[in-house]
């Protein structure tokens, strides 16, 4: 086994997913074969080779930066209009600090 | 315009606009009827833009009557995958979590298309955020395949290449991050292409892996899906990804010649059995040659290592893009949620399908403390020599001609339970993607079984010219 289920009940906390107890086997055994799968890399020697983050062109160092300038933004409401709890132009949550 | 949009390319539209034979108000009014009639037998479509239709529509019967030019795409029917935002018109991404989502702008490629006359007729389904390569991962049913109406349309871009297939659109995007606009062009027949990287603006396509998501053209003919990348390809400054160079005249490029043309045959991608897909794109190798392409077998020899390189890659940068539906900005939140660590947690797993929670989790295993190393940055370092088979590969050839998939349109239902199958299925399209160069399917007829099958062109960086001249040199002659 590449992974437990300790170990993606761990990892679930980490991705603020509350997986329910019948779904926590199925993703261990699929984890853990798309891990067994990935183990292939394992094959190539990469010490000597340099990651590759993004595809780049040749372009100066300051090819994508602009002017500073004042646009204006997304109103307010048509964005809020989309919020699932919403008051005085603001996002609502659950409260966080207990006074 | 009897009949479906089928036998509509943009020059035709064109055509009948200037000579008065339809206004563009008409064929809106009947695309979008015929849409909804059609629509029950694929679920191509998941939302229909009737108002946004008619109103572009006018616009460009507007500006015939005023003489002035109405544009490349004067009137055109045009599908949006449903992951590219359209102001005031809901944006689902397949997702129960955005199953409201009434985005506050247009993404950079819609505004261009509306500005070039396109009408957009509504938003098509997809895998949920664009993550499947059958469409069966969308939160509002499967699409159905209309070559074959038990069978895929492939994914993710599913509901964009079938609304083109059936006739319900002219034209359609799509976006494509491991081969979600070529697998299914390939398995619906029809065009699909994905750009190099950087080509089109990204901004407004809601992000899955951002160094490797695409937006490209969907369409019937090679020159159709040329004419709709010239409108929507350029530098944007909303994404700083989005590429300088300049866009050539793609159209002016489709002459037919393309004797002396060197094309690659990559060796990897014709090992294995026998198969009815190996047979036809062999047969469309041959049409080029007779067309004096000069053909030879190359070598990309990292190809076996692309799909746990990309499933790394693209997990991680999705486990990152996805932290953001939280229940607090996007229209669903947990209703039994007293805390708002629970609201975050008991949001994101009653919203998320079972694929994206799957690679959440892998994503966010691969990113995790000690296992960095050995996976993110190995599959980077990986993902360097998969960029150089095709730069060395490059050095010998003009471009590189290959399966888009190992197989026709599977079954619904045929490969939903293993997704390790499903990754593999993507064996020779991701590629492409992580390398960035420029790819295509198109249609190079279909198996006994009458299902289409795709001749995948692959081309230097910013070289779209010489796929195109190659696609429709291929298609003319066939």
């Amino acid at each position: 086994m590449k992974i437990t289920e300790q170990e993606v009940r761990r990892v679930a906390e980490l991705a603020n997913l509350a997986l329910r107890d019948d779904e926590i086997g199925r993703m261990a055994h699929d984890l853990d074969e798309i891990l067994t799968h990935i183990d292939k890399l394992n094959e190539l020697d990469v010490s000597h080779v340099e990651p590759m983050a993004q595809v780049l062109y040749d372009a100066g160092e300051t090819a994508t930066l602009r002017e500073d300038r004042e646009q204006p933004t997304l109103d307010n409401a048509v964005v809020m209009a989309n919020a699932p709890l919403a008051g005085h132009g603001f996002f609502k949550v659950p409260k966080v600090i207990e006074r | 315009m009897n009949g479906a949009l089928k036998e509509h390319t943009i020059d035709s539209i064109r055509s009948g606009l200037l000579q008065h034979k339809f206004s563009a108000e008409e064929l809106a009014r009947h695309a979008l009827a015929h849409g909804a009639e059609e629509n029950p037998k694929t679920n191509a479509y998941l939302t229909f833009s009737a108002e946004r239709a008619l109103g572009g529509a006018r616009a460009v019967d507007a500006k015939i009557a005023r003489g002035e030019d109405p544009g490349p795409l004067a009137g055109v029917p045009v599908a949006v995958k449903d992951v590219i935002v359209t102001r005031g018109v809901r944006t689902t991404c397949g997702s129960r979590l955005l199953a409201n989502y009434i985005p506050p702008y247009d993404a950079t490629s819609v505004v261009r298309l509306e500005q070039a006359g396109g009408v957009i007729l509504g938003k098509t389904n997809c895998d949920e955020f664009a993550m499947g390569s059958s469409n069966e991962n969308s939160a509002f049913g499967p699409v159905r395949n209309p070559v074959a109406p038990d069978r895929v349309p492939g994914g993710s871009s599913g509901g964009s290449a079938a609304a083109v297939a059936q006739g319900t659109a002219v034209l359609a995007l799509g976006s494509d991050t491991g081969g979600s606009i070529r697998q299914p062009a390939s398995f619906c027949g029809v065009t699909g292409v994905t750009p190099t990287y950087g080509r089109v603006s990204r901004y407004g396509l809601t992000a899955f892996a951002s160094s490797l998501d695409h937006i490209g053209p969907l369409a019937r003919t090679v020159r159709d899906a040329a004419r709709l990348l010239q409108v929507i390809a350029g530098r944007d400054e909303m994404d700083s990804t989005s590429a300088f160079a300049p866009v050539p005249d793609y159209v002016a490029a489709l002459d037919g010649n393309v004797r002396g043309m060197k094309l690659g045959l990559p060796r990897e991608y014709f090992e294995g059995s026998e198969s009815e897909t190996r047979t036809l794109i062999l047969d469309a190798v041959e049409v080029l040659k007779k067309l004096g392409c000069e053909v030879r077998e190359i070598r990309l020899p990292h190809t076996p290592y692309a799909v746990a390189c990309y499933y790394i890659i693209a997990t991680a940068e999705a486990s990152s893009n996805l932290a953001r539906y939280d229940g607090v900005r996007y229209t669903t939140r947990a209703a039994s949620a007293a805390t708002l660590s629970d609201m975050y947690r008991l949001t994101r797993n009653e919203g998320f399908g079972a694929e994206c929670k799957r690679r959440i989790m892998l994503g966010t295993y691969v990113l995790s403390a000690g296992y960095y190393d050995a996976y993110y940055l190995k599959a980077q370092k990986v993902r360097t020599l998969i960029a150089r088979d095709y730069a060395q590969a490059f050095e010998e050839v003009d471009a590189i001609v290959g399966p888009v998939s190992p197989f026709p349109a599977f079954k619904l239902g045929e490969k939903v339970d293993d997704p390790i199958q499903m990754y593999l299925s993507d064996i020779f399209t991701i590629t492409g993607d992580l390398a960035g160069v420029p790819c295509m399917s198109v249609p190079c007829g279909s198996t006994s079984a009458g299902l289409p099958v795709g001749l995948q062109i692959l081309t230097r960086h910013f070289d779209e010219t010489a796929m195109f001249r190659l696609a429709d040199a291929y298609e003319r002659a066939t």
